[in-house]
C-alpha cells in the first residue's frame, strides 16, 4: 500500500482485520490517506463501516494489523493522534441539558481551539444561530447533528473521522456538509466518511473502499 | 502543531461541565442526601431513643449510610456520557483518559462527599454523639468520602457499558469499601471511648494516598474497554 514516500504524512492502516463475535469482518485491509485526500467507505448495513471507523481513530483495536499516523502506530503516539483528529459518530456527543453554545464552548476548551473563529459564527455557519441558548435536548434530531458538525468548525485538526454525517440532514445540511468537506482537504485536511448518499465535493479526488 | 489545553485547564474545564450538568439536573444531587439522612433517622426510630445505645451504634451507623449513599450516586459518574456518545469524545481528546476520571471523580466528591461531610454533624448530635466524636468524624469523612469516590471510578467504569450494570457495580465495590468503613468508624468510636484516632486518620490518609495514584489510571483503562 505504502507507496514509497519518504515520511507519510497520513493516516496508514495496514492489514486490519476485524472480528465481531465469531465473525470476521473484514481482514488484510490495507489503505491510506495523505493531505488533501477524502476517503469514502461504502457498503451495506453491517460490512463493518462503522467498527473500521472506531478502530482507524483508536476507540476500537483491530483483531490484527496496525494503524499508523505519520509512520507512529497510533497506540504509541496515542497523545499527538488525538491532537489532530475528530470523530463524528452516531452518538455524536451534544449533551442535551446543555445549549449548542455551551455544548461548542466546552468542546473548544478541550481541544485545539481555531483561533479566528467564535463560536456564535460557527453556530451562524451551520444555520443555528437562532436557536444557541435554548437546551439541546428541545432541538431536532437534524439540528443536534448541525451542533455537532459545528465542533469541525472551531477545532484546528487535520483529520476528521465521519460516521454517516448526513444522518438526518435536510439537502441544505447535507451541502453544508460537502462545503465544509471542501474548505478542510483545500487546507491540506483530510476525511474519512462513512456513507450510503453519493457525495459531491468540488475538485477532490475521491478514494473510495468498499467494504461488503 | 497546535498547542493544546494544559491538564489543569482542562480538569477545570471539565468540572465546570459536570457542575453546570448537575445544576440542570438537580433531583441527581438531592437523592443521595435524602437517603443518606432518611438512613440515620431511621435507626433512633427503630432502635428507639436511648442515648447510650444510639452512641455506641453511631459511628458505624453514620458510615455505613455514608458508604451507601455514595453507592447511589456513583452510576451517574459516566452514564449519561456514555449514553450520549461524550464519552467516547472525552477519551479521543488530546489529554490523558485519567485527567478525564480525575475530574469526574472531583465533581463527584463535590456533589456527594463534600454535603455529606456537611450534614453529618447534624445527624450525629441526633445520635447523641460527643463533641469530640464529631470533630474525628468529620475528619475520617473528610479522608474517606475522596476514597470512595475513587474506587467507585473503577467500578463504574468497569460497567458503565453492561446493560444492568447496578447491581454488579455494588458487588464490585462494596468489598473494596470495606477498610475504609473500617477505619472511619473506627476513628469515630475510638474517639466517642476518649481514645487516641490518629492512627485509624493515618490509615485514612494513607488509603487517600493509595487510591488517589492509582485509581484515576485504572478507572481510565477500565473506560477505554468500556467503549469498546
Amino acid at each position: 500500500m505504502s507507496n514509497g514516500a519518504a515520511a507519510p504524512l497520513g493516516l496508514e492502516a495496514v492489514g486490519v482485520e476485524c472480528e465481531r463475535g465469531e465473525r470476521v469482518l473484514f481482514s488484510g485491509l490495507s489503505l491510506s490517506l495523505g493531505p488533501g485526500n477524502l476517503m469514502l467507505i461504502e457498503g451495506p448495513n453491517g460490512s463493518g463501516k462503522t467498527s473500521l471507523l472506531r478502530i482507524l481513530c483508536g476507540l476500537a483495536q483491530p483483531s490484527g494489523g496496525v494503524v499508523r499516523w505519520c509512520g507512529a502506530d497510533i497506540n504509541q503516539a496515542r497523545d499527538q493522534f488525538r491532537a489532530e483528529l475528530i470523530y463524528l459518530g452516531h452518538n455524536h456527543g451534544v449533551k442535551g441539558d446543555l445549549t449548542p453554545y455551551e455544548n461548542l464552548s466546552i468542546v473548544r476548551d478541550l481541544a485545539c481551539a481555531k483561533q479566528d473563529v467564535t463560536l456564535d459564527e460557527a453556530l451562524d455557519a451551520v444555520g443555528l444561530a437562532d436557536f444557541a441558548d435554548r437546551p439541546a435536548r428541545t432541538l431536532s434530531a437534524g439540528q443536534r447533528r448541525r451542533v455537532a458538525l459545528a465542533r469541525l468548525l472551531v477545532t484546528q485538526v487535520r483529520l476528521w473521522v465521519l460516521d454517516e454525517p448526513f444522518t438526518a440532514l435536510d439537502t441544505r445540511g447535507v451541502a453544508l456538509v460537502e462545503r465544509m468537506l471542501a474548505a478542510h482537504l483545500a487546507e491540506s485536511g483530510m476525511a474519512v466518511v462513512s456513507t450510503h448518499h453519493p457525495v459531491a465535493v468540488a475538485g477532490v479526488d475521491i478514494v473510495r473502499l468498499e467494504l461488503s | 502543531m497546535n498547542a493544546t489545553p494544559g491538564v489543569f485547564a482542562v480538569l477545570g474545564v471539565l468540572i465546570r461541565r459536570d457542575l453546570l450538568l448537575a445544576l440542570r439536573r438537580r433531583a441527581q444531587i438531592l437523592n443521595p442526601l435524602v437517603f443518606f439522612v432518611i438512613v440515620v433517622t431511621l435507626f433512633p426510630l427503630g432502635l428507639g431513643p436511648e442515648p447510650n445505645l444510639l452512641q455506641k451504634l453511631a459511628p458505624g451507623v453514620l458510615w455505613v449510610a455514608a458508604l451507601l449513599s455514595a453507592m447511589l450516586s456513583l452510576e451517574a459518574m459516566f452514564h449519561s456520557d456514555f449514553e450520549d456518545g461524550s464519552l467516547e469524545q472525552l477519551l479521543l481528546a488530546p489529554q490523558p483518559a485519567f485527567v478525564t476520571v480525575l475530574a469526574k471523580v472531583l465533581t463527584h466528591w463535590l456533589l456527594s462527599g463534600l454535603p455529606l461531610l456537611l450534614l453529618a454533624p447534624l445527624l450525629a448530635l441526633w445520635l447523641h454523639l460527643s463533641p469530640e466524636a464529631i470533630v474525628v468524624l468529620m475528619a475520617s469523612l473528610a479522608l474517606g468520602t475522596p476514597v470512595l469516590s475513587l474506587i467507585g471510578a473503577i467500578g463504574v467504569a468497569l460497567t458503565v457499558g453492561l446493560r444492568r450494570g447496578g447491581v454488579l457495580l455494588s458487588l464490585l465495590v462494596l468489598p473494596l469499601y470495606i477498610p475504609v468503613l473500617i477505619m472511619g468508624a473506627g476513628a469515630v468510636d475510638a474517639a466517642a471511648s476518649g481514645l487516641a484516632a490518629g492512627a485509624h486518620l493515618s490509615m485514612l490518609g494513607a488509603l487517600l494516598l493509595l487510591s488517589l495514584s492509582l485509581a484515576p489510571w485504572a478507572a481510565g483503562a477500565a473506560l477505554r474497554i468500556s467503549v469498546e
